[in-house]
């Protein structure tokens, strides 16, 4: 599965907001088409970390590799080109409220495919709808929708510039069980059908159990256990055994 | 904390507050002149800010003339002043009344609901959903809302401006039996270029102050839900309390030119 270089690749990531430090020297390595969870509590910095990978946060010190660009550097401009390739789902969805849900799938496809006929359009939407098993709601506004068909559509939002690694904030918070085993496997349907890359943050075992090809364990700010969901179950360390009682 | 601590404290608040809006006020220049340009979501604000005001700004001035001119009759009758009623009314209403009140009905509805519509969009993360999808979310949603709300108040108050004077017109037709054309007239003769110009050119400075606090409010949103009201709210003061400070200054800028 692991290919040597890795799509995201951080060293020693520090990250405070004043006297509080979120992220003290953080490392990880995500692989091609590889579905990496990260675990950790509520407040731990998990989706601080997402944040700073796609720089809607700015790290402190320490080194962000993305698509072997350093995020720190780029510039806007080629920071918005590869942000295309990096796929973000919010915690909450974040659908734009005040467009129907076939506008929410036109607003990145018309910022960036700016020469797509109209026919060509409509079809790529509705092809991403139906990867989330959605095409029937094209014409419906985000509040008529249900949390768990708001994280699929936010989904399909995700996937209609074909990224190439996707972030998955809390996928499958707020949702009651039935609908969260549907979200965790449209995810590997998703992963397999278009050889995506996860970062998948968390803090549902039984997702991170079904999800996970490798897991990190995110405890004081730094990746305090790596491995494979098997692994980490019986380590005897008591932080990381926490996790899974 | 002592009391003149506190004192300093909220001083050294305010000052930081100005600073930060002055700041997104360049920002917005600076984002306003940098293509790409968001035609097609500037002509949405212009029709949500402008088109969708235009009845309440209306009916507004519509009121604002039948009162001003019920109030000021019988006052006008007692110098034996009543022809005068049109004229006077035209530059009460053109050059203060008509923009002010104009104004002040769009900070509660624009600014709040600019406020609002920004604030949850923050909260709910579509701001940074937008980020990420490689848009500038301050150029589509803030400068696209600052021009149009700028490009729109005078439009709004040209509209509440004549339908305040039709207002008017009907009660000095009903009480006075004045001519539509003679009241035309009378407002034409005596309204100068001086009035009509300064008074209009102030009303793209309420507009630009109206855009720019709700923007900053909404946009700087903070506290979940708790803050998107609070950025309605606080949006709508400052922007009221703005239009009052931007009329006196126009009107001691005004004075200067009448004066040379």
């Amino acid at each position: 599965m692991k290919d040597n270089t890795p799509l995201i690749e951080i060293r020693d990531l520090h990250k405070s907001f004043g006297d509080h430090h979120v992220l003290n020297g953080f490392n990880m390595s995500l692989y091609e088409k590889e579905n990496l969870v990260i675990v950790g509590k509520s407040g731990s910095g998990k989706s601080v970390l997402l944040k700073c990978i796609v720089r809607l946060v700015d790290i402190d010190s320490g080194t962000l590799n993305v698509l072997g660009q350093s995020i720190p550097d780029l510039q806007q401009e080629e920071l918005d080109i590869l942000r295309t390739d990096v796929g973000f789902l919010f915690q909450g969805s974040a659908l734009y409220d005040s467009m129907t849900v076939r506008e929410n799938l036109q607003f990145p496809l018309r910022r960036h495919s700016k020469r797509l006929q109209r026919p060509d359009e409509d079809k790529l939407i509705l092809e991403a709808l139906e990867s989330v098993g959605l095409a029937h709601t094209l014409d419906l506004m985000p509040e008529e929708l249900s949390g768990g068909m708001k994280r699929r559509v936010a989904l399909a939002r995700t996937l209609i510039l074909q990224p190439k690694i996707i972030l998955y904030d809390e996928p499958t918070s707020g949702l009651d069980p039935i609908t969260a085993k549907e979200i965790i496997e449209l995810i590997l349907k998703v992963q397999n059908q278009y050889g995506t890359a996860s970062l998948i943050i968390t803090h549902d075992m039984d997702c991170a159990r079904v999800i996970s090809n490798r897991m990190i364990i995110l405890v004081d700010g730094i990746d305090y256990g790596n491995g494979v969901y098997q692994e980490l179950a019986i380590s005897e360390d008591p932080k990381i055994r926490a996790f899974f009682k | 904390m002592s009391s003149k601590h506190k004192y300093l404290n909220d001083w050294a608040a305010y000052f930081d507050e100005t600073g930060k809006v002055t700041r997104f006020a360049f920002r917005f220049f600076r984002e306003a002149v940098k293509p790409p340009y968001e035609f097609r979501e500037l002509l949405k604000q212009c029709y949500v800010i402008g088109y969708q005001s235009l009845f309440l700004v209306g009916l507004t001035g519509f009121i604002m003339g039948l009162v001003f001119d019920l109030q000021s009759r019988p006052t006008m009758i007692e110098f034996g002043a009543e022809s005068f009623m049109p004229g006077m009314i035209g530059i009460s209403i053109v050059r203060e009344i008509g923009p002010v009140i104009t104004a002040l009905i769009c900070a509660g509805k624009i600014g709040s609901s600019i406020g609002a519509e920004l604030g949850s969009m923050k909260v709910t993360e579509q701001i940074d959903a937008m980020e990420v999808s490689g848009t500038n979310p301050f150029k589509y949603l803030v400068v696209t809302r600052i021009m149009a709300a700028t490009l729109m108040l005078p439009i709004l108050t040209i509209a509440a401006d004549g339908i305040g004077l039709f207002g008017s017109y009907l009660i000095e037709s009903y009480k006075g039996d004045v001519t539509f054309k003679l009241y035309i007239n009378k407002v034409i003769n005596i309204l100068s270029f001086g009035d009509m110009v300064p008074s209009i050119i102030k009303t793209f400075f309420f507009g630009f102050a109206i855009g720019l606090i709700g923007c900053y409010k909404g946009y700087n949103s903070e506290k979940g839900t708790a803050g998107v009201g609070a950025a309605a709210n606080v949006a709508v003061v400052i922007a009221s309390l703005l239009v009052f400070v931007l009329d006196l200054i126009a009107v001691l800028i005004s004075d200067i030119f009448y004066e040379l």
